[in-house]
């Protein structure tokens, strides 16, 4: 990371900051808010965090390991997940996983060579009455088979 | 994705039946607190995550603590397998969430409100926010709401981060405070000690949907529905092998044999009832009924016909639970991998029966020293699908000193295990 990006994520950061505040409450809005623009939180920017917050950099680096929403290297430009819950299991999810990581070479929590996905084989997200079903960023796939779900990642 | 937002056609006794929006919230800010906190309590409303505890003793407890600033969380962290009614509160029935928050909060008199979203559902935070926006418009949010001097009250939305731990009442609030989401110990309870150290009521998604309509029409009312220690009705999300998978509201007391029926559920082998921390129960206990004196529930029923291989659904919670064990307490941490690979030894045929009692005994453990829910009801699927299918499991996959009948040196057969 060169300097001129490390700067643009320090302003972004004490943007976020100036906006929720230095409190510890404050730290998951700031690290999903900066993940959410700049894809994943960076080492670099993990210590201005936790310098600008009065947090040992550890402890932020922690909580990033803890929740499986947050990421400390870099994703790619669409995160898919599909859902491994045993309901969507027995609907084939299994089979559409296996077919994504075929047609684009990678492993779940991996990220495709292009960087234009980064699959994630999830737990149960609450949509097994429409199942299997797959979310693309933000969007929701219901009932989703092998060529749909194909379809949808090649057109992204 | 729009097709989720799109209110259907559901009908049922108390959270689908028809609701003016803001009317119980404008005939609660003429009550007094504690006929609020009466009502709640002639209703026997319990907190519909699935323990079941009394909401009007927590509200109570929280109302009657001595303090400045108390919360009202919305538990909208709903991770459990097979479950998603909170889901079609959410996107369908916003207003009965938002006006239950809005009634807590000046029961208990609190002054912020909080809703933990999980990540998962973060497509569901914009609509979310726009409803909150809508109140505040109509002075339902804000300052002197509903022309009662003194009650204000706002709420605001945080997300969650993918972890299924979090939707602990305790883990939740670490989690609102910028820290891992780890249980912490019990007492002190979060309605004394809660989030930033303030007492905290912490209600489930359903719990509070059902708060306006009790409040419109009373107490009583709530009671006729259900049985007489699981009063009202529950939210179930049936899905699985069915022709009708959804969100079914239905009395409490049901019987299994009846949710199959109504979803439409054909050569049913197995019922897993309380998602995959739930119990799973055979053909031969369809008739039992889905209450808290008998089977309690937060809603999830997955539903598996005779063609499914119970192993692989053991092993899929086992993994399930392998990865979401926050870590922190032994018994939960090592016994899940230790569960899970006592699956993988039956699933080789590499097993003995004793040793699958040991780590039945093991479940004991778990049962008894974790420190929360999750690691105290993991060792549940293990236990019930093991024991109820054990003829299955054990015919299926013989132990190389038995032979394929199951009978050999010892003279057990997979059949007389138990």
């Amino acid at each position: 990371m060169n300097e001129i990006e490390k700067k643009i994520r320090r302003e972004f950061i004490h943007e976020l900051i100036s906006r929720h505040g230095t409190e510890r409450t404050s730290l998951l809005p700031v690290l999903q808010e900066f993940q959410k623009k700049f894809g994943y939180i960076d080492g670099h920017s993990q210590q201005e965090i936790a310098f600008a917050m009065n947090i040992h950099p550890v402890e932020v680096n922690s909580i990033i390991s803890f929740y499986s929403f947050l990421y400390d290297s870099p994703r790619g430009r669409n995160t898919v997940r599909i859902c491994r819950n045993i309901v969507c299991d027995f609907h084939g999810s299994n089979e559409i996983a296996e077919a994504v990581s075929r047609e684009f070479n990678l492993n779940s929590g991996q990220t495709s060579e292009d960087g234009k996905i980064t699959l994630e084989i999830t737990n149960c997200f609450g949509l097994c009455d429409k199942s299997p079903s797959m979310i693309v960023n933000e969007n929701v796939y219901e009932k989703i088979d092998k060529d749909s779900a194909l379809k949808i990642l090649r057109g992204l | 994705m729009n097709n989720l937002f799109k209110k259907k056609d559901r009908k049922g006794p108390v959270l689908f039946s028809e609701y003016k929006p803001g009317s119980a919230l404008l005939k609660a800010a003429g009550m007094s607190r504690d006929d609020i906190l009466f009502e709640i309590k002639d209703s026997g409303l319990k907190g519909r995550g699935g323990a079941g505890f009394p909401t009007s003793v927590k509200w109570m407890l929280t109302a009657s603590a001595d303090s400045e600033r108390k919360f009202i969380v919305c538990n909208a962290d709903e991770g459990e397998p097979g479950t998603f009614k909170d889901r079609v509160l959410l996107t369908e029935y916003p207003e009965l969430v938002l006006e239950g928050m809005i009634i807590a909060a000046y029961t208990i008199g609190a002054k912020e409100g909080i809703i933990y979203l999980r990540a998962e559902y973060s497509y569901i935070k914009e609509f979310l926010e726009n409803k909150i926006s809508e109140l505040r418009k109509y002075n339902f949010l804000g300052k002197n709401i509903a022309g009662k001097d003194g009650f204000d009250f706002d709420i605001k939305i945080r997300l969650g981060s993918g972890s299924y731990v979090c939707g602990e009442e305790t883990a939740l609030i670490e989690s609102l405070e910028g820290h891992r989401g780890e249980p912490r110990n019990k007492p002190p309870f979060p309605v004394n000690t809660g989030y930033l150290g303030c007492p905290t009521v912490v209600n489930n998604v359903e719990t509070l949907a059902s708060v306006p309509h009790i409040i419109n029409k009373g107490g009583d009312w709530f009671h006729k529905f259900g049985t007489d220690k699981s009063t009202g009705s529950k939210l179930f999300s049936i899905s699985g092998d069915c022709k009708y998978p959804g969100v079914y509201e239905l009395p409490f007391g049901i019987s299994i044999k009846d949710l199959l029926e109504i979803s439409g559920a054909e050569n049913t082998k197995a019922v897993q009832i309380g998602g995959a921390s739930g119990l799973c129960f055979p053909e031969s206990e369809f008739g039992r009924k889905l209450c808290f004196e008998e089977i309690s529930t937060g809603g999830s029923v997955m539903i598996f016909d005779r063609s499914r291989d119970m192993l692989k659904v053991l092993k899929n919670f086992m993994e399930f639970f392998v990865e979401e064990s926050c870590g922190q307490c032994t018994p939960c941490r090592i016994g899940n991998v230790r569960l899970l690979e006592g699956v993988k030894m039956i699933e080789r045929n590499e097993y003995t029966f004793e040793y699958i009692e040991k780590l039945k005994e093991l479940c004991g453990t778990m049962k008894i020293a974790s420190k929360c829910g999750l690691g105290q009801s993991s060792p549940n699927p293990f236990i019930s699908i093991l024991e109820n299918f054990k003829d299955e499991i054990f015919g299926k996959h013989l132990n190389h000193n038995y032979d394929e009948k199951g009978i050999k040196k010892s003279g057990i057969s997979a059949a007389s295990y138990s």
